[in-house]
């Protein structure tokens, strides 16, 4: 009993960061119709930032992490912004497939500059303590408190992500350019404006990721992003795509399902196991578990 | 018209110039040495390592006037530790910068791909500290000048029966390298047929992160030890993860631990874990003192293992031209097999039938942040 919460322990706090990456692909997609394939690197630039940053802010402190992350995610806010300005925008009214080819480039472009020695260097680098490291052993079950840091500050995220998409003007106009990007240009929404926000938003949530992925796992490097990237996309499928809600739940199960499948079978079938899902989805429930399915219009 | 005609003689007269005036260099003089390095990537303390001892024995046999008359050249190639650029890299070595012979690896499995390369191409190629048996076996151009890990597994699972006293261990491999499977299997095999038991056996692929999963199913077995025969990236996150979830048992591992990087990785969670590996800096051998110190002057810090290693087998492939008295392949590699009794940074380098050395291995335990020597085991 003690190794199956302890399991399901470590399952959850991985699971958090999928879904903090998740959700990124999600609002993209929610909006644009489109699946931002950089979104891993800019997840892997998160860390890297946090990285830098952890030398300015003092060490240990939850002020100097609270310093850290708003500021990592604001640098990756702006690269969003800068990516879906220069590489996407150009590109908004050609076929989908050329801006998803676009997104690959991107994603290899962030990849191998990461990697010249000049940037960031293709060894990897340890991972700073952000805030005292403790364990608690709860009936028999360590919970570290950068897992429990994981999960409080992905549910603060997603509570706050959930407020901004249903509660303010700029959310609004998002879930209207969600259903009919033509007719809310029409009532006047500024859809360059919106967009931006989006990836904005993606972006910053993906940075938290990263410095949360990497505060639990210290090593980084410009690499990094590619797998959890791709778990991601899996958990955002699976909860059905464009759902945020969907996104959270696709993170937590995709992170629980790889560690049971680790811990209780083999190591070498965790990222088989997380594929197989995608593809049972697919067949199954096209629109995920949480999705809508849509009647498509002709 | 004219003008566009002048254009295109000057445009050939270029390209002429850059096909045919430039002249292979010239051989004649220089005796050119490949090596394939892990600078970069995942495993590159081990390259820059292996490197850094390998240019300081090139240094040395040149200000000592060469090998037969001439200076040596090392040419280093970056493999970024990835699956698949050594036989890129070696093949260029081969083929574009003509080297005589071919020095590398640490990693086996980078080792492994870069073995039939050399030995289809009649190039002697000399891994350092490659400790699978696999590596030479791929043919008789293919040397090592470090033990192999049939006798690495045996040290460790004696160290673990008598020294640590453990009964009951777990065992965690990377399933992706050659290295870790190999040396996995050895220590099982000698720790069972000692007497102990293997209570839990999980694995992990190189380049994970997370591996709390892994470990709370060893924590559920209840081992008094974890062999982890790993390179130190993930051993030393492994160290981190294993503390954490409360496993307090001592760890112990191979010589892919050895890297500055394993203690910057596993911080306070790597304390008092025990490792086997070739060389330690504190060993008090003539040889040993003198390379310390030469290391110390060239680069200020103080060499490693793979450093040693390096070192030695550029010293013994020079060792080999000479008493070969040529630079053909087929002449380096019947010199190269009958090396006897170097006399090395290491210690005694004889290489056998299979083109494997016979060396001491020495285990380290890491204390304060750093590596201090516990003992030497004679094979």
């Amino acid at each position: 009993m003690t190794e199956f919460l302890q399991q399901l322990i470590n399952g959850l706090a991985l699971g958090a960061i999928y879904a903090l990456i998740a959700l990124g692909y999600t609002m993209v997609y929610g909006v644009l119709r489109f699946i931002n394939f950089a979104h891993g690197d800019v997840f892997m630039l998160g860390a890297f930032s946090g990285y830098y940053l952890a030398r300015i802010f003092p060490q240990e402190s939850f002020l100097g992490a609270a310093g850290v992350f708003a500021g990592s995610m604001l640098i990756c806010a702006i690269i969003g912004i800068i990516i879906e300005r220069f590489a996407y925008r150009p590109l908004r009214d050609r076929p989908k497939l050329t801006v998803l080819i676009t997104a690959i480039g991107v994603s290899l472009l962030i990849e191998y500059t990461g990697q010249h020695e000049k940037v960031f260097g293709a060894a990897p680098r340890t991972f700073p303590n952000l805030v005292p490291d403790t364990n608690f052993v709860i009936a028999g079950v360590s919970v570290n408190s950068d897992q429990i840091l994981v999960l409080v500050v992905a549910v603060i995220l997603m509570i706050g992500l959930q407020l901004i998409v249903l509660k303010t003007k700029i959310g609004t106009a998002m879930r209207a350019l969600s259903f009919n990007a033509q007719a809310a240009a029409l009532m006047g929404i500024n859809i360059n404006v919106v967009i931006s926000f989006t990836f904005g938003l993606g972006s910053a949530l993906a940075a938290a990721g990263g410095i949360l992925y990497a505060m639990n796992y210290t090593s980084i490097d410009p690499l990094m992003g590619i797998l959890p990237g791709l778990k991601a996309f899996v958990a955002a499928v699976l909860g059905g795509i464009g759902n945020i809600p969907g996104a959270a739940l696709g993170g937590l199960i995709m992170g629980v399902v790889e560690t049971f499948t680790a811990g209780y079978i083999s190591s070498a079938y965790r990222d088989a196991v997380a594929f197989s899902i995608l593809i049972l989805i697919l067949i199954f429930k096209p629109s995920g578990l949480l999705g809508k399915t849509q009647v498509e219009k002709v | 018209m004219k003008k566009a005609h002048v254009f295109q003689y000057i445009l050939v007269t270029i390209l002429a110039v850059g096909f045919f005036g430039c002249k292979p260099a010239d051989d004649g003089d220089v005796i050119k040495i490949g090596e394939f390095a892990s600078l970069t990537g995942r495993e590159a303390t081990f390259g820059q390592s292996s490197h850094a001892g390998t240019a300081l024995a090139i240094e040395e046999i040149n200000a000592q006037g060469g090998v037969l008359g001439k200076k040596l050249v090392l040419i280093t190639q970056d493999d970024q530790s990835k699956a698949g650029e050594p036989a890129t890299v070696v093949r260029k070595l081969i083929s574009r910068d003509k080297v005589v012979a071919v020095l590398g690896e640490v990693a086996s499995s980078r080792s492994l791909e870069a073995a039939p390369i050399c030995q289809n191409a009649k190039i002697p190629m000399i891994s350092p500290s490659s400790t699978n048996p696999k590596v030479t076996e791929t043919g008789d151009y293919i040397f090592r000048v470090c033990f192999i890990d049939p006798f690495q597994g045996t040290v460790m699972a004696n160290f673990a029966t008598k020294t640590l006293k453990l009964k009951n261990v777990a065992v965690l491999t990377d399933v992706k390298s050659d290295y870790s499977v190999g040396l996995a299997k050895f220590f099982k095999e000698t720790f069972v047929q000692s007497g102990g038991k293997i209570g839990s056996e999980a694995s992990y692929s190189g380049g994970d992160r997370d591996f709390k999963a892994q470990l709370t199913t060893i924590k559920a077995a209840n081992p008094e030890g974890i062999f982890i025969p790993g390179y130190y990236t993930e051993v030393g996150l492994i160290a981190q993860q294993a503390r954490q979830l409360g496993i307090t048992v001592p760890l112990f591992g191979g010589d892919g631990w050895e890297s500055s990087k394993l203690v910057e990785i596993g911080g306070q969670a790597i304390e008092g874990a025990y490792f086997s590996t070739h060389y330690s800096p504190e060993q008090q051998t003539q040889q040993s003192v003198q390379f310390v110190e030469k290391y110390k002057a060239k680069y200020n810090s103080l060499p490693d293992a793979m450093a040693a290693l390096g070192y030695e087998s550029a010293l013994i492939l020079a060792d080999a031209i000479k008493r070969a008295g040529s630079t053909e392949g087929s002449k380096i590699r019947d010199a190269l097999a009958a090396t006897r009794d170097f006399e090395g940074v290491t210690g005694k380098t004889n290489i056998d039938e299979n083109r494997n050395a016979e060396k001491p291995a020495v285990i380290l335990t890491i204390k304060n942040g750093e590596f201090k020597y516990v003992e030497t085991v004679e094979p």
